[in-house]
């Protein structure tokens, strides 16, 4: 059994934001992650953040990356385990490991879950044929690897993952046939939309993809409109010659250890389906048990950063570290993350946290 | 296919190695997942569903969703999306569940 | 719309463009960001104090034409993409159009492109006039274009010949 004072579920924007903050003040952590890499999904953001300087504005998701796992790396307080996944927290306080085909057993004062999320997918007939991909995992192939889904490619949600993700498909020389979103207005900050737009790929907002084409693969899709009541209207169908479809309708949160862990749970649309009711410490219903990021609820990962921060500093503060700069440091965190959300874009999310209150 | 230019990204690729695709041959670069070898190759069909015996492939490419399972080096149920790629790897199509041996 | 189809109206434009005169007396930012986001990098890279200060991050930029003097240097840092330089005085036909640029291959001085609106369509022909791209710009290209001067609120894209 290893004892630790702080151990963090999840490598991401998160869950490295809470170590450096947590082992700032003093505590010892163990970040637990199931990759060989640390950085989550940051490091195939290659789009420059929005935000401000505090939240590192105007800088890259795949710098942002190497620059905060390069810190935790260097930081004496924190113990990396990569390439390992946590099994379960069961009753008496312990999260099972697994790493290397060895199997071990953490016991710590504290745990802070940032597991982060899933892509969703949608109903449609063929959706399980190969070349439907989620966004993200098109992202993940593109821009880590090199290596393209395919050549022309029909993207599903005009949030902003679907409207980046169709811009950086076009930097790696893939072509994007069109964006549809079912809804009525763009989910996307309108300036990612207008920059895909003056590209060349058009976006069809009340749009939704009627079926896939293919045996083997996909070969195509039938794209129909939709009225004011989101039936499709007919007679409006279009085919597309496409070999790659994406959907980006959203994420929801990877919640499995906390409904082990017995935190209270609650369904709330806006943050993308169950999240831990949380305190305005980030402290879930069970005492010692902090979430950070997506888990927490699906936002920006700006906005997982500071909870990060958050979490990893009240965690260590409930152990008794502090500094000086303690309460403002905390202050000012709580400040940002109220600016982030703060304008008309922040409306589901304001609506959503209002309901994950403990 | 592979990306040979990027305005943002430098890829790195590791040593090119062998491994073999259903009895076929092919090239890619240790490190990088299986399913991106793959996909480089063109292949995009990975497993056979158990029922309907539909074809399947990469869904979520980051080791959630268990829609790109193979058989790698006779072990069924590989994610072969988080998977790296080594010299000489056998990877077959997986059918249904696939067995342990 | 913009909401509908990511282009902005006349209307949207309206509310952004600088008045012909500072037009006429040469270089001046334009920034193309419609919607009230949590975002202030503009802000904070301007050496002129030609971006107001936000009061809060989810304010739109608000540039001061007197005191902006066209050097481009927020193009560079806006995640949007969303900023544009034009100068009405490039010569007595043409106008300047600075255009941030993302895509490979990156033109050079000379070349003539294919000149895009914000709809995505071709709209004419432009003349590379020059490329920025420094480490500073950390791989966001600025492209100068010189176009005929009644598309100088029009191209704000561009596609290089040969290339899909």
């Amino acid at each position: 059994m290893k004892h630790t004072e702080i151990a963090i579920v999840g490598g991401g924007p998160a869950g490295l934001a809470a170590a450096l903050n947590a082992a700032k003040l003093g505590a010892r952590v163990h970040l637990i992650d199931r990759n060989d890499y640390l950085g989550g999904q940051l490091i195939k953001q290659t789009h420059r953040f929005f935000g401000s300087k505090e939240q590192r504005a105007s800088e890259r998701g795949i710098d942002i990356a190497r620059e905060l796992a390069n810190q935790v790396t260097a930081s004496k307080n924190i113990q990396v385990m990569t390439e390992a996944t946590a099994l379960g927290y069961y009753e008496d306080g312990v999260l099972l490991v697994e790493q290397h085909k060895k199997i071990f057993a953490i016991k710590p004062e504290r745990l802070i879950i940032a597991t982060g999320g899933a892509e969703k997918t949608l109903l449609f007939p063929n959706n399980d044929l190969p070349g439907v991909y989620g966004a993200g995992a098109v992202q993940t192939l593109v821009n880590v690897f090199g290596v393209k889904p395919g050549k022309r490619v029909l993207m599903v949600g005009a949030g902003n993952i679907g409207v980046i993700v169709s811009y950086q498909l076009l930097q790696a020389g893939v072509e994007v046939a069109a964006i549809i979103e079912a809804a009525p207005r763009i989910g996307a900050y309108w300036v990612h939309a207008s920059k895909v737009v003056r590209a060349g790929v058009p976006i069809y907002t009340r749009h939704t993809i009627q079926r896939a084409h293919g045996h083997r693969e996909v070969t195509g899709a039938t794209v129909v409109q939709l009225d004011e009541n989101w039936q499709p209207v007919p007679g409006t169908e279009k085919e597309f010659d496409v070999d790659v479809i994406c959907l980006s309708v959203g994420l929801t949160p990877l919640t499995e250890l906390l409904w082990q862990a017995g935190c209270r749970m609650v369904f709330v649309p806006e943050l993308g389906g169950n999240v831990p009711l949380r305190n305005e410490h980030l402290e879930t219903s069970v005492p010692g048990i902090y979430v950070a990021g997506d888990v927490a609820g699906i936002e920006e990962a700006s906005a997982a950063m500071m909870e990060g921060a958050l979490a990893g500093l009240n965690a260590a503060a409930s152990l008794g570290y502090t500094t000086e700069s303690l309460g403002l440091d905390r202050r000012n965190i709580l400040a940002q993350l109220e600016g982030l959300r703060s304008g008309p874009v922040g409306e589901k999310i304001r609506k959503g946290l209002a309901q994950a209150l403990l | 296919m592979r990306i040979s230019q990027h305005p943002i990204l430098e890829f790195k690729t590791g040593t090119k190695v062998k491994f073999t695709f259903d009895g076929r041959e092919l090239e890619g670069y240790e490190g990088e997942t299986i399913a991106a070898a793959l996909h480089a190759a063109g292949i995009r069909v990975m497993r056979e569903s158990g029922h309907l015996h539909r074809p399947r492939g990469l869904f979520c490419n980051i080791g959630n969703c268990s829609s790109c399972l193979m058989v790698v080096d006779g072990e069924p149920n590989v994610r072969v999306c988080v998977e790296r790629l080594r010299e000489g790897m056998v990877v077959e199509t997986q059918k249904g569940k696939g067995e342990l041996k | 719309m913009l909401a509908q189809n990511g282009i902005p109206t006349p209307e949207d434009l309206a509310g952004v463009l600088p008045p012909e005169e500072r037009l006429a007396r040469g270089p001046v930012a334009i920034a193309e960001c419609f919607q009230n986001i949590p975002c202030d990098p503009c802000y904070h890279s301007c050496k002129q104090g030609a971006i107001k200060e936000f009061t809060d991050i989810n304010q739109r930029p608000q540039v001061d034409f007197e005191k902006c003097n066209g050097c481009g240097s927020c193009m560079s840092r806006c995640p949007g993409l969303a900023i544009f330089v034009v100068d009405a005085t490039y010569s007595d036909s043409e106008a300047l159009v600075k255009i941030p640029y993302e895509f490979l291959p990156i033109p050079e001085a000379g070349e003539t492109v294919t000149a895009i609106n914000r709809a995505g369509r071709e709209v004419g022909e432009a003349r590379v006039i020059r490329v920025q791209n420094t480490r500073a710009q950390d791989r966001t290209a600025i492209v100068w274009l010189a176009v005929p001067k009644d598309l100088m609120m029009e191209v704000r894209h561009f596609k290089v010949k040969g290339v899909r």
